[in-house]
């Protein structure tokens, strides 16, 4: 029973995170109708970037990073997660400017091709000296490393005890927050209009008086903004961080990429439940079969769920009269 | 000045020509029909007008601006609507929402609500299935959708592909009611039809395209009237 509640809280504290990605995957998805490779890379970004923003502002606050024992106060953090989402919103607004806005009339294969190599040029960029360069770094511990409950199941021996960790905690309500604001932002206002009517003909949108590009800039800062968020919240968790271009960074792109399929890519409800999804059969998985092959329920998931419902989950083909 | 000027229009798709030097001209406050078969550049024309295809070679004016090169949000803002072949629907959108994005580009929220009421008292069906999703409809509430958010864009000029395609001859007969209902207050209207008949008998002026130029033009009753025309467009021998 304590082991299950444990791997619950870890899986939702994960699922969240897959989820906050997957969103820019499939928001991207939904517009132009190409998978962003590079979106994976944002991630990184956002994680390294908060690494490289919180010693400028503990720098700048007079706190020493080096043998640090009591965390800054909650601002710090508050900070550092707002400068990064900026930092990466401006850097995704860019790519798409530069890279995909001039492909806008060519074949699908040739805008996917690009986001490979601006996935490339991000990874390879990151590992350079003068960016964050190639060896691991320690996140500065931003958050106490508090436990705010924990029960205790069983008695004597066999007593086992569950910890809901703040971090965990901060992961799930930070992560929901920002789900809700964009369930609201694309369902209830007139932007999340325009911009389901563009995923659906961007054409006829431009035909209604909708600016076609300035809705895909906007896309694709709120996919990296939720990125930037999600990195954050990763090295909250995890604040060992991998140099830029390690295989771990890109598992978790992966499965956050499987998180939007399986939910029914395109469909922004689709990803949240991908996500969650994904997280739960990763972490049951892992803690009730073998740990090894916890990459492997993620994958076998997808293939099993594509089997049945080839469009997802929630990705439900709506029959057209003609 | 008329409201659109088109002259010695040339598009093509890669290496096939669609139209080959058309002019045209639409004067404010008439409807003006184009008619011809298939393949011989209605759409084309009209989607090129509206700025979703960029002309080779020629002029086209609206208002008295040259909007050849405009991007098609810009042609719609300045009050040029097109509503397009197939209607044009976001079916994955609610019909309240569709109709919220012809008003997309407007900010005066009295008057669009006056509009929005205008347009639904024209399509009585369309306000019993605001909340539906829009992909749901018939052909013929979905055609009635595409033209009430088009009027809800307030049009100075209103462009009509094909609205009777795929409807049942009665439907049809109340969208060209409408047509002409709209036209009397006092919008614009420039409509492409295969349905010959029925377009001639609701326009002011009519030209006729075929393989990409236009080979008659003239009053829409005149035409109508026409051996060539009775025998090509209206089945009568």
């Amino acid at each position: 029973m304590s082991d299950f509640t444990q791997t619950l809280i870890t899986a939702i504290a994960i699922g969240s995170l897959y989820a906050l990605i997957a969103l820019g995957y499939t928001m991207v998805y939904g517009i132009l109708k190409f998978i962003n490779f590079a979106h994976s890379d944002i991630v990184v970004l956002g994680a390294w970037s908060s690494y490289t923003f919180s010693n400028w502002l503990l720098k700048l606050i007079g706190v020493e990073t080096k043998g640090m024992t009591t965390p800054p106060a909650i601002w710090v953090a508050v900070v550092v997660l707002v400068l990064s989402m900026a930092f990466c919103g401006v850097v995704g607004f860019t790519i798409e400017r530069l890279a995909y806005r001039p492909l806008r009339r060519a074949p699908r294969l040739n805008v996917l091709i690009t986001a490979i190599g601006v996935s490339l040029l991000l990874q390879n960029v990151g590992q350079l000296d003068q960016v964050f360069g190639a060896s691991p770094q320690k996140m500065p511990q931003l958050l106490p490393a508090a436990e705010l409950a924990s029960f205790t199941f069983g008695e004597g021996e066999s007593a086992r005890k569950v910890v809901i960790g703040l971090v965990d905690v901060m992961i799930f309500v930070t992560a929901s927050s920002l789900m809700l604001l964009m369930q609201y932002l694309v369902f209830h206002t007139k932007q999340g209009v325009a911009m389901r009517a563009v995923s659906y003909n961007t054409d006829t949108a431009a035909l209604m008086g909708i600016p076609v590009d300035r809705v895909v800039s906007i896309t694709f800062v709120l996919g990296s903004v939720l990125a930037a968020a999600a990195g954050f919240l990763y090295v909250m968790k995890y604040p060992s961080l991998n140099q830029p271009a390690h295989t771990i960074w890109v598992l978790l792109g992966l499965k956050a990429f499987v998180a939007a399929v399986i939910g029914g890519i395109g469909n922004v409800r689709g990803a949240v439940l991908g996500g969650f999804v994904i997280a739960f059969v990763e972490q049951f998985g892992a803690f009730y079969i073998s740990t090894n092959y916890r990459d492997v329920y993620v994958f076998v998931m997808l293939i099993l769920i594509l089997l049945v419902r080839p469009g997802g989950l929630l990705g439900v083909t709506t029959r057209e009269k003609v | 000045m008329s409201l659109l000027e088109v002259e010695n229009l040339h598009v093509s798709y890669g290496a096939i020509q669609a139209l080959r030097g058309c002019s045209l001209h639409v004067d404010e406050g008439e409807i003006v029909t184009l008619i011809g078969g298939n393949g011989a550049g209605k759409s084309t024309m009209l989607r090129t007008i509206s700025g979703l295809l960029t002309p080779k070679q020629g002029e086209i004016r609206f208002d008295g601006n040259s909007i050849r090169k405009a991007a098609p949000h810009l042609v719609a803002r300045a009050g040029l609507i097109h509503v397009p072949e197939g209607r044009g629907i976001f079916a994955n959108l609610t019909v309240e929402e569709n109709l919220q994005l012809g008003a997309f580009s407007r900010t005066d929220h009295q008057q669009i609500r006056e509009d929005r009421e205008r347009a639904l008292t024209l399509f009585p069906r369309v306000r019993e299935r605001l909340r539906q999703a829009a992909g749901t409809l018939s052909g013929g509430e979905q055609q009635m959708v595409a033209i009430a958010r088009a009027l809800l864009a307030r049009p100075k000029l209103l462009m009509l592909d094909e609205p009777s395609l795929g409807l049942a001859p009665q439907v049809v007969q109340t969208i060209f009611q409408v047509i002409r209902e709209i036209n009397r207050t006092g919008t614009t209207i420039l409509l492409v039809e295969q349905n010959a008949a029925m377009a001639l008998n609701v326009a002011h002026r009519a030209y006729v395209i075929e393989v990409g130029s236009i080979e008659m033009e003239g009053p829409a009753s005149e035409l109508a009237k026409s051996d060539d025309i009775r025998k090509a467009y209206l089945g009568i021998h």
